[in-house]
């Protein structure tokens, strides 16, 4: 790799801009997500502490979670109640998460990291389930006022939202997972919301994109009093990342990305035991 | 919302809540152009500043209390520290989604939702804790 290789700022920030770039793209053309590999990116690649990577990849994912906003109104239907109720969940696990960072070791954030990133690449290979609407509503989802419905090409389609204890315990975690990583957690956000809640693939994806921005918001405040987010370094990644994921979310329509999603997740699952091997050698 | 579903009375709802996440959906990519073009023009003057110094990132150092702090970050940027101004856009970037949520509170205040005003409130709480409040004990 680039030990021996000094870089001056203008070669640093156009790389590093590249990277950002590439991974941004494939995160949004396959549905990965672009800020999981980020950390990897930065610390295995640049030789960038851990604590930067992490606030510089945080940054990204609010970017690209607000920026893509109008693109995914368009395509799904959120369900805005679902959103902010989780959100309580989500926030107090993200400042949970990020003032866990200070106190946990880099190598042990590392391996988290490693698993986190094998997972995320295991939930992208299985296939999603059938969602059956035909069951009796939830009373507390009914309380809530969270059974849905959204046009379909059958027509209007009525939804209704099951276990929300449980979604709202998996949602926290997911929150947590945000604030000590620097990453959208989309992963853990899905299997809340679809596994648990079995709230149909539609209405999740756009909800949950909506969430990320929020989530990630709680935790960057920290971050910031922390000094985790260097201009100098966020500002390459945010504007690399942000590109080339409104390029990707544009390309989404046009390309067959099964072979694309294939490779992806074995760059991901690659770039996961690095993360553990590096973790467990504490090389952090 | 929800249980009812003998037409009119939430066709209405449902198209209002649909305009509402237009709005947020523009809101949000107004709030990131600007963060991403504060960016830029903090970007340009510090890369041609100092092109051919060093970079290291390797060990963490902090930040200076002008890039930590909200004031802080206002008043270099203010000042023309080019540093200072990207931490400003970056900072602009993190009050785009919060802005979001402020509309939201609005949004279930107008429909009458006094439940889903409280829980927007408590996410607003827990997000403006973050910004302004977490460096006392951080």
């Amino acid at each position: 790799m680039w030990h021996t290789v000094k870089l001056n700022v203008l070669e640093f920030t156009f790389l590093v801009w590249a990277g950002s770039l590439i991974a941004g793209f494939l995160g949004a053309l396959t549905g990965l997500g672009g800020g999981v590999v980020l950390v990897p990116l930065l610390t295995i690649f640049f030789h960038v502490d851990l604590h930067y990577a992490i606030g510089a990849s945080l940054v990204s994912v609010i970017a690209t979670s607000s920026g893509s906003a109008a693109a995914y109104v368009k395509e799904g239907f959120s369900n805005i109640r679902i959103g902010m109720f989780l959100e309580i969940a989500t926030t107090f696990g993200a400042l949970l998460g990020a003032y866990l960072t200070a106190k946990v070791p880099a190598s042990a954030i590392a391996v988290i990291f490693g698993l986190m990133l094998m997972y995320s690449a295991y939930v992208s290979r299985r296939t999603r389930p059938r969602i059956n609407g035909e069951q009796v509503p939830d009373p507390l989802a009914t309380k809530l006022k969270m059974n849905g419905n959204f046009p379909d090409t059958s027509g209007i389609r009525q939804y209704n939202v099951y276990r929300v204890p449980v979604g709202f315990g998996v949602m926290f975690g997911a929150g947590a997972l945000s604030g000590l990583l620097g990453i959208g957690s989309g992963a853990l956000k899905v299997v809340a919301m679809d596994q648990a809640m079995k709230i149909p693939f539609k209405v999740s994806t756009t909800t949950s994109n909506f969430m990320i921005g929020v989530t990630a918001a709680a935790s960057a405040g920290v971050y910031l009093s922390r000094g985790y987010i260097d201009p100098a370094l966020s500002m390459p990644v945010m504007l690399g990342v942000l590109i080339g994921s409104l390029l990707g979310t544009r390309v989404l329509v046009k390309t067959q990305t099964k072979k694309l999603r294939l490779v992806f997740s074995l760059v991901i699952v690659l770039l996961g035991i690095e993360m553990l091997l590096k973790g467990f050698a504490g090389r952090f | 919302m929800g249980t009812a579903d003998r037409s009119g009375r939430w066709k209405i709802q449902e198209w209002y809540d649909q305009r509402i996440e237009n709005i947020i959906a523009q809101l949000l990519r107004a709030g990131v152009l600007t963060a991403a073009l504060v960016v830029i023009g903090g970007a340009i003057p510090y890369l041609a500043s100092n092109p051919r110094l060093r970079v290291n990132y390797r060990t963490f150092h902090g930040e200076p209390m002008e890039l930590k702090t909200v004031p802080g970050i206002v008043h270099s940027a203010f000042s023309g520290n080019t540093l200072a101004i990207m931490q400003l856009g970056l900072l602009l970037l993190i009050a785009t989604p919060i802005a979001r949520v402020v509309f939201s509170v609005f949004a279930f205040a107008r429909e009458g939702d006094h439940m889903y005003v409280a829980f927007t409130l408590i996410v607003l709480a827990v997000l403006l804790y973050s910004l302004f409040g977490s460096f006392l004990i951080a």
